[in-house]
């Protein structure tokens, strides 16, 4: 064990930056990272056990301890619980005979749950030791789980395999792509090179005007002019500078990087290349979520092919002056890490946790270099704005937002999956393309943006009205919006808080409590007053986006679906603590022998 | 006119709410002129013998015994403050909150490191004890509170001010100093 502990970290260059990494390969290698590894790792690096530690018990996917031979990470996620999540879970603790947060006695089998993993379109799905299952029901977990007990391979239990490259040698996974909609941009004619081509031809600022003209926004989920990040970056004039591609794609109800990963990734790394030779940079570094791992080795070797085609390395496309190279860093579980500046610590190998700016990152970012974050949907966009000018793109989409926006689409419809739409399309006409109907709510932007109900189905989806980073989660009239909807959001903010402000870590479980005191029958109009006040001071109370926008999922079925919540309430009188003595005492008495007197 | 008539207590707290209220000094001399006390400690007078206008709460509810005296407080006093943390968040009591009663009973009776004699393993149950709570609560958690007082322990000067405020029903004075907690 100390041989290959040694082995990890000596292959990392002993670098701390590196903790990630070694981390996740030590994991491989050993099944998870003891008391005793932590030690050693924190003695051949030179650095505390606490630094170590500090980052093994941030990220959902370390694991201080074993979780099983064969690791079960059930998604959790609003959708997943719509297509039968509940049942699913019961079918997995019966058939492994253990409860989810724990490991069959015999050390086989470890159930956990996990926020959204990216597949909202064909849940109720799960990884499996890093590799993703769809689709579940009861009988095909009878059938996984048998084949757990009899030592089956994990890569053996997967039956077919998904459309497109999911198919390929190197993917192979049972993912559907689910492109539904094709539109003028992105899901269009491509072959790698010809944005960067046209790039090199220009000095580095026209390139950086030409993406100015264009109006591109972030599309991430803040919108910033990209072209103008790039200038303030360029600016900075630092002998070393980076370009991160944010692939965290964290936020529920999104996978649209996931079909940019799997079938445009020459892409991303070009738009990745154009924005080094902009901004100066030479490295590039895309940042994977962890539950992409299944994508890994795929992406490396199209790396790999950029090379040796020259749209990569030294001498790209044989000139002289500019050389950029990317490497994959993989997250560990954490959407706070699609934060940016959280994304950059996590990157150093620390704890995701956000910084203070500024400085911005564009001025400090990766190791204290100017560095440029953007989404990886922004950097496809990027490209073709190179290959067919700035007008031609400013023609497509709606006045403020130029442009086409690819959504995820899923929950209650006939036909979840990506759709590339112009921006400027009205909710409603998305909820056509989908074939949905019956529908109480729409949850636009994920958790962290805005529940909107049919009187809003004519609005827009872009920066004017309603941004989005692209998820569109659809609910059905049956939904409880309150005790399913809203209920899940929080827990989803509760987990993922990284903790550093007190609002932020404190507030949405407040929350959550007031909000199952009103569905026990025990609200009064205060605690409506109570949810407002106490929500709308998460965004002055906090250091980051999500923080900021934890309280939403409440504030804004507050505005638009009030009546659901004063339907809850008690009227007959102005207060009630929902206190029961009773019940209070139950645990207590029973475990001492006593019989509740009160 | 009758003067306003004042009742405290500490719940599950340590007494450093009604330290501080001591801490005013030689004010409790104009405090006895302003104000009469009824059931609390500073006087020992144990049971409620009239109504009460203000009522001071130390501490949150960690058992039955708290829950009715809190409720009786409620019923016999028009106002009602939380004193201090304890009251107002379950303060350092709270700790044990998250950890399964029974498992904090086993740690106090049977398994902590100053536990010897408890050779028979004898659980507390006798039906003349309070029953533990499953978590320590907060005072508004279990009745209305009207007013808070942060602190642990609020600062002479605010329960001062406080009191003051409440019995001439002029605005409470909040300079920084008393309500500044590093
Ligand atoms: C909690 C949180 C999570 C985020 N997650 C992502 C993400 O998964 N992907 C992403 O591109 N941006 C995410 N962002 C936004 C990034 O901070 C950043 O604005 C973005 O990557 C910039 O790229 P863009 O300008 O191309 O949109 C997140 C922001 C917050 C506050
Ligand atoms: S707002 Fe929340 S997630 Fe963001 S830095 Fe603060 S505690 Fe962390
Ligand atoms: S708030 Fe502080 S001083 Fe008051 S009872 Fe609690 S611990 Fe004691």
């Amino acid at each position: 064990m100390r041989n290959t502990v040694q082995k990890i970290v000596q292959k990392a260059g002993n670098d701390r930056g590196r903790l990630m990494d070694i981390l996740l390969e030590i994991q491989a290698e050993l099944g998870y990272v003891s008391g005793e590894v932590t030690d050693q790792l924190a003695e051949e690096l030179g650095i505390s056990r606490v630094d170590v530690e500090q980052t093994l018990s941030f990220y959902h996917f370390f694991r201080q301890e074993p979780r099983g031979e064969y690791t079960v990470y059930l998604n959790n996620s609003l959708v997943a619980n719509m297509m039968g999540r509940v049942e699913v879970a019961a079918a997995f603790e019966k058939e492994a005979g253990c409860k989810f947060g724990s490991v069959t006695e015999d050390g086989r089998i470890g159930l956990f749950e996990t926020a959204d993993i990216g597949m909202n379109d064909q849940e109720p799905a799960a990884l499996i030791n890093g590799k993703v299952f769809t689709n579940l029901t009861p009988l095909v977990v009878r059938e996984l789980v048998s084949g757990m007990r009899n030592g089956k391979k994990v890569e053996d239990m997967i039956r077919n395999y998904g459309d497109g490259k999911n198919g390929s040698d190197l993917v192979r996974a049972m993912v559907h792509n689910n492109i539904k909609q094709k539109g003028s941009v992105l899901f269009s004619a491509y072959s790698p090179g010809e944005g960067l081509t046209k790039a090199l031809q220009m000095s580095p600022e026209k390139v950086i005007s030409e993406v100015k003209d264009s109006y591109l926004r972030g599309r991430g989920g803040a919108g910033f002019p990209t072209g103008l990040k790039w200038e303030f970056c360029r600016r900075a004039n630092k002998e070393v500078s980076y370009v991160f591609c944010n692939a965290d794609e964290g936020e529920p109800g999104t996978f649209k990087e996931r079909v940019l990963l799997t079938e445009y990734p020459h892409l991303i790394f070009e738009g990745m290349a154009i924005s080094g030779y902009a901004i100066g940079a030479k490295h590039g570094v895309l940042y994977l979520r962890n539950e992409y791992d299944y994508l890994k080795a795929y992406l490396e070797s199209v790396l790999e092919e950029m090379h040796e085609k020259k749209l990569l390395g030294d001498r790209i496309l044989d000139t002289e002056e500019f050389g950029f190279d990317i490497r994959i860093q993989m997250g560990a579980g954490a959407y706070v890490c699609g934060e940016e500046s959280a994304l950059l610590e996590s990157s150093e190998g620390k704890r995701g946790e956000p910084r203070n700016r500024p400085p911005f990152p564009v001025e400090k970012g990766y190791m204290d270099h100017p560095t440029i974050i953007n989404n990886a949907e922004t950097l496809c966009n990027v490209v073709k704005i190179l290959k067919n000018g700035s007008e031609w793109y400013t023609m497509l989409g709606s006045q403020e937002s130029a442009g086409t926006k690819l959504i995820s689409v899923s929950g209650d419809c006939k036909y979840p999956g990506v759709y590339e739409v112009e921006w400027g399309i009205r909710v409603k006409d998305i909820l056509d393309l989908a074939g949905a109907s019956n529908i109480q709510a729409v949850q636009v932007g994920g958790p962290s943006a805005e529940c909107i109900g049919p009187a809003d189905f004519n609005r827009t989806i872009s920066f004017e009205d309603l941004p989005t980073g692209g998820s569109f989660i659809i609910i059905g009239n049956k939904r409880d919006l309150i005790g399913d909807v809203v209920t899940n959001f929080l827990d989803f903010f509760i987990e993922e808080s990284c903790g550093s402000c007190t609002v932020c870590r404190t507030m949405p479980t407040i929350l959550k409590n007031k909000i199952a005191k009103i569905l026990t029958g025990h609200g009064v109009q205060q605690d409506l007053e109570d949810l407002q006040d106490w929500g709308s001071k998460m965004k002055m109370a906090n250091r980051c986006g999500l923080g900021q926008t934890a309280a939403n999922p409440v504030l804004s079925t507050l505005k638009n679906f009030r009546e659901k919540y004063e339907g809850l309430i008690r009227k007959d009188v102005d207060f009630d603590s929902g206190f029961d003595l009773a019940s209070a005492v139950v645990d207590s008495c029973e475990h001492v022998g006593r019989t509740p007197n009160l | 006119m009758s003067k306003p008539v004042v009742a405290t207590t500490s719940l599950a707290g340590c007494f450093g709410c009604h330290m501080s209220l001591l801490d005013i000094d030689e004010r409790i001399l104009d405090l006895i002129e302003l104000v009469e006390f009824n059931k609390s400690p500073i006087d020992d007078i144990k049971v409620f013998t009239k109504q009460c206008d203000i009522g001071l709460i130390e501490g949150g509810c960690c058992n039955s015994e708290n829950v009715e005296v809190l409720r009786a407080f409620r019923k016999q006093c028009k106002i009602l403050v939380s004193l201090g943390e304890c009251a107002i968040m379950g303060g350092l009591p709270a700790l044990r909150n998250g950890i399964p009663i029974k498992e904090c009973i086993d740690e106090a009776y049977l398994n902590g490191p100053t536990v010897s004699e408890n050779t028979e393993k004898i659980l507390p149950n006798d039906d003349e004890l309070p029953m533990l709570l499953d978590k320590v609560y907060p005072c508004h958690e279990v009745v209305k509170i009207d007013y808070y007082l942060p602190g642990c322990p609020p600062r002479a000067d605010l329960i001062w001010n406080a009191l003051i405020a409440l019995v001439t029903g002029d605005e409470m004075e909040l300079p920084y100093e008393v309500v500044k907690f590093d």
